[in-house]
């Protein structure tokens, strides 16, 4: 690259939705950094006024086809705390299993389709086949049981129609979820193999310092429930945590951003996780990962694929105690009381902590609504990482160092399409 | 054989139904034999160029923006398909067609005079000749599979004209609105899904849209005798495929 330059990508591939990036480099240092989104506003928040609470996860849902089970579990678990509903713990179980499902289906999609081809140079998933077909037959194998997780709770794997506020539709059989533990020997082994194939990949080691935010509850590996924790000491409820974050809208690239009060950037995901619940980890995750030299914390965006092949083996070890403990629930969901009322709740999506408040009116009906999707929260992220990379970038040519720059913005699995609900379109041309 | 050459595109929406190619789990590998996803940014960085023989576009059409590459589209591609709900019929985000964007845009953003989105959220087919409109938010892997299978042997895709009931029939589900009077939307929505929500005890929420002439003033009245609020029986057609014109005319036209 030349001491003054630009890199620029007018569409981000290998994510999700529509985003481009834009590099200004000046006497060989990164002067001015983008990462612009273009894919147009959807209003959700707007448009949810008005609506019945009932249809309210099923709507939101449509926010994002990757992560649909985060956005209804977020808003049902909002929603049912102004209903005063206890969901039973069977219940919990079974939301359990279909979040996890999801986590396998997502992280599988984006480490080997979305994220991998980068580490060894590949444009698609399609140069790996070449290379390594028997790890993207294992992989593609692993996703599809966790879409069939999905579609056994769920009906379907992208948006799923059996949830809703306070439980399911209907009680799901002890056979039926059976069906999934089938040939689960060979889904277990494919998991640790793809995350022993991921612990060989050449990923960078160098050290940033980061702010890592996520759920804890010392007592799981945290997804529907928890305090909101940080490396750096932050410690807060669900409801107190819209407090301590500020919405910024940068100039420059007139995105909104999310940032911790004190200004500094945060990362949310799967790194995040990782890092401040490593010891919730299975026992037989952290084995495997320490055997290959990593531990925690991880130290770098690159890193974040460790973090997600984990979280891939430890849902699957999961799953199959969750599933082959299952006890039928009585009731296939918990009533509540309709009143007036808001009510906060953030779940891990598996991009990252998803947070969702909702007001509704005596009747039921939503008066005001507020969605916090984890890439928002990612972006001034992203961004700093970019400046940071400046040396890096400056030092390869042209094409190599937009490969990079890109590949750092995938290390974060975006999902513009959920980030979009309040993104002002840039089309940087 | 030469490979039937794809794009795979996407306007507003949430990437479910271009998702579902890379659900093909099982399928993929051998797909990629028969299919060349030239220009699907999803699953890859590097584009080449059209003409293409067939285009699979997702999304509503919600700026200017998105009218020229949908444009481009359909002249760079001999079959133009579009996916889902938001393409066929605007999907969610053609809620806000019944409500004042400028009041949205405040309502959303701290500096709404820079959001700049048209007046209305409209399907491809107002700007556009589609020739095929699968149908479902999101479409089915299954159906969306059997799709492109049919034109890799030459043949017209046939896609469902009938509507959810008969899926109920077929699978012998228990009707949930004759036995338990739960509102559902099956007897006038396309199939499709197989009959999923049903399925799982709950009434269809009309999804894959208004089925070819479903008359559903009757099911509207229906809804009452069964004691469903007038609010709440607009609001059931008015979710993901509400800009459909013949659910528009149960739940009001745009005012």
């Amino acid at each position: 690259m030349g001491m003054d330059s630009v890199i620029r990508v007018d569409y981000l591939a290998r994510v999700e939705g529509e985003g481009n990036l834009f590099v200004e480099i000046r006497e060989g240092k990164v002067s001015r950094v983008e990462v612009g989104i273009f894919e147009p506003p959807r209003f959700f928040e707007a448009f949810l006024r008005g609506r019945k609470y009932y249809e309210v996860p099923d709507i939101n849902a449509r926010i994002c086809g990757i992560c649909p089970i985060a956005y209804i579990m977020s808003s049902s678990r909002a929603l049912e705390k102004i209903l005063q509903v206890k969901v039973a713990d069977e219940l919990e179980v079974l939301r359990r299993i279909i979040y996890l499902g999801e986590w396998v289906e997502s992280h599988v999609l984006h480490i080997l389709m979305l994220h991998a081809p980068d580490f060894l140079g590949h444009e698609s998933v399609l140069g790996l086949v070449k290379d390594d077909p028997e790890i993207v037959k294992k992989g593609l194998k692993l996703k599809s049981w966790g879409n069939r997780v999905m579609s056994v709770v769920g009906g379907r794997s992208v948006h799923p129609v059996s949830c809703r506020v306070g439980g399911f539709h209907r009680i799901v059989r002890k056979e039926e979820l059976n069906t999934l533990l089938k040939d689960f020997q060979t889904v277990k082994g494919h998991a640790r193999e793809l995350l022993e194939w991921v612990l060989n990949l050449p990923i960078p080691s160098f050290r940033r310092d980061m702010v890592f935010l996520s759920l804890r509850n010392d007592v799981e590996y945290p997804i529907l429930h928890g305090r909101v924790v940080s490396n750096k000491g932050l410690n807060v409820t669900e409801n107190e945590f819209e407090n301590h974050i500020t919405v910024e809208q940068a100039k420059y690239s007139t995105a909104l951003r999310y940032k911790i009060k004190d200004g500094s950037t945060y990362v949310v995901g799967p790194i995040a996780r990782y890092n401040n619940n490593y010891d919730l980890l299975r026992p037989e995750v952290r084995d495997v990962v320490e055997s290959h030299g990593y531990g925690a914390p991880l130290v770098n965006s690159f890193q974040s694929i460790v973090a997600r092949a984990s979280e891939t083996y430890h849902a699957v070890l999961e799953l199959e105690e969750l599933i082959r403990d299952y006890r039928e629930p009585k009731q296939p969901y918990v009533d509540g009381t309709v009143r007036e009322g808001s009510g906060a709740a953030i779940t891990e999506a598996p991009r990252g902590m998803l947070y969702h408040r909702y007001e509704l009116n005596e009747e039921g009906y939503v008066v005001n609504a507020n969605i916090v999707p984890p890439t928002s929260q990612n972006l001034a992220a992203m961004e700093q990482d970019l400046i940071m990379l400046g040396d890096e970038l400056t030092s390869l040519d042209p094409v190599k160092a937009q490969w990079l720059a890109e590949h750092l913005i995938r290390n974060y699995d975006p999902c513009i399409s959920c980030a979009t609900h309040f993104l002002r379109i840039k089309y940087v041309k | 054989m030469s490979k039937l050459r794809v794009a795979v595109y996407k306007f507003s929406s949430c990437d479910g139904c271009q998702l579902q190619f890379l659900n093909m789990e099982e399928e993929l590998l051998q797909l990629t034999d028969m299919v060349e996803f030239a220009l699907f940014y999803e699953a890859r960085k590097a584009v080449e160029p059209g003409p293409y023989d067939v285009a699979f576009v997702e999304g509503a059409v919600s700026t200017t923006h998105e009218i020229e590459i949908l444009k481009e589209l359909r002249e760079g591609s001999g079959i133009l398909v579009a996916l889902g709900a938001c393409a066929t019929a605007g999907g969610i985000q053609a809620l806000r067609n019944w409500a004042n964007v400028e009041e949205f845009k405040k309502y959303v953003y701290p500096r709404p005079e820079w959001i700049e989105v048209l007046e209305k959220v409209e399907p491809l087919s107002t700007y556009v000749k589609v020739d095929y409109e699968i149908r479902g938010c999101p479409v089915s892997k299954e159906q969306l599979l059997s799709f492109v299978l049919q034109l890799l042997k030459g043949k017209t895709p046939r896609l469902p004209v009938d509507s959810v009931c008969l899926e109920c029939k077929r699978k012998g589900n228990v009707c949930v609105l004759v036995t338990k009077g739960i509102p559902c939307l099956g007897p006038v929505t396309m199939s499709g899904c197989g009959a999923i929500c049903p399925s799982y005890g709950r009434g269809c929420y009309g999804c894959y849209g208004p089925m070819i002439d479903p008359r559903p003033a009757g099911l509207n009245e229906l809804f009452k005798e069964l004691g469903v609020s007038p609010k709440e029986i607009r609001l059931l057609f008015k979710q993901f495929t509400a800009s459909a014109k013949e659910f528009r005319e149960v739940h009001g036209g745009y005012g």
